[in-house]
């Protein structure tokens, strides 16, 4: 390895990519500033979901959907993950699947929690 | 290593595009240096455990029979009398994203070989980094003055108390970490260490102005776990 094949890898980016935009993970400056200012939009609006005291499914919802547009924005363009190959994408972006899993597990798990608890305070089992 | 790169431009791509760079020899990610690929796996261990932490929260709020307080008064603040909900935590919200944008430029400045640009944008990165830890120390000093402990808080469940220490502790010493990469990234970039492909101190890699990118990750992935944190633990 010398220093020159780090920038021999740059080049073979640049020739990668060449076509959609210029260079490898270089991408005009607009994008970055568009994607800034909808992060600090969405996030004045979850913020504003508690400041005006939204209750019950119509709260969770938008804070799920803030936070979601929030984290795709993030992920695809601050790091360029919409312009990594589909081959490094999905075997990053798949595997947090299962916390899903896991949620939906839980979830189960601790409702049967709660309703043994309250079972029990309540002087029965 | 960096030959097989130049292929990654007339291979497929799309479903079978994965299929032919994971069957291909020598390396799956044509289009990501080692560096950059380590980075990615190990912000997905960093992911699983985040998101461990977030599930155990919420497993521990759902299977609570006592309620749980509200996190909209517990972080609010008073400000000339008046109490205004979340006030620290949202200001701590647009301090990281103001980061995130600002390493954002400095990557892009740095696959300019603007040298001098790149080391401004990290360096007002690490300051809100630091800002945000310093805001985080106060936030905990707060509640702990206001008798939150791991065990117990004047409020209600337990609970509250374990998880909030651990999962803004965790999320905290990731950005406390962050913030001496950074300075450590720009003191390299200054002394043009990535013009000359000067070899770390650590992996003894030459070094490269890719190096820029990769730091940026972390930080980027730091802001990521705060969006979560921010909707679950303080929105919800």
């Amino acid at each position: 390895m010398t220093a020159s094949s780090g920038h021999g890898h740059e080049h073979a980016a640049k020739a990668a990519t060449a076509g959609s935009h210029a260079e490898g993970q270089q991408h005009p400056i607009r994008i970055y500033l568009v994607v800034w200012f909808w992060l600090f939009v969405l996030s004045a609006c979850s913020y504003f979901v508690d400041y005006i005291h939204l209750e019950g499914l119509l709260r969770w919802s938008l804070i799920l959907i803030f936070m979601v547009l929030k984290a795709g924005l993030i992920v695809a363009v601050f790091m360029h993950m919409m312009w990594e190959r589909p081959a490094l994408s999905w075997a990053i972006l798949l595997p947090p699947v299962a916390v899903l899993v896991f949620v939906a597990i839980m979830v189960i798990e601790s409702d049967y929690t709660a309703l043994t608890r309250t079972v029990f305070f309540s002087g029965g089992g | 290593m960096a030959d097989t790169a130049h292929t990654a431009s007339n291979r497929p791509s799309g479903l079978k595009g994965i299929a032919a760079d994971w069957s291909a020899d020598q390396r799956a990610f044509k289009s990501a240096s080692w560096g950059k690929s380590m980075m990615w796996i190990f912000l997905l261990s960093d992911t699983f455990i985040f998101g461990c932490f977030l599930l155990s929260y919420m497993t521990a709020r759902m299977s609570t029979t006592v309620p749980w307080p509200n996190a909209s008064e517990v972080f609010g603040l008073h400000v000339g009398g008046v109490s205004v909900p979340l006030l620290l935590i949202a200001i701590m919200t647009f301090v990281l994203i103001s980061s995130s944008g600002t390493m954002a430029m400095a990557v892009n400045a740095a696959y300019r070989r603007d040298k001098k640009w790149t080391v401004i944008l990290i360096l007002f990165t690490a300051l809100m980094g630091a800002t945000f830890v310093g805001m985080q120390a106060f936030e905990w000093s707060k509640l702990i003055s206001e008798g939150v402990r791991p065990w117990g808080n004047p409020w209600g469940a337990a609970q509250f108390g374990s998880t909030f220490f651990m999962i803004t502790g965790f999320h905290g010493t990731h950005v406390t970490i962050g913030v001496i990469f950074l300075l450590i990234v720009a003191r390299k970039v200054w002394r043009g260490e990535y013009d000359r492909g000067d070899k770390g101190f650590f992996t003894s890699r030459p070094g490269d102005y890719e190096h820029v990118e990769i730091m940026g990750l972390y930080w980027h992935f730091v802001d990521l776990v705060w969006v979560f944190i921010f909707a679950f633990f303080y929105l919800w």
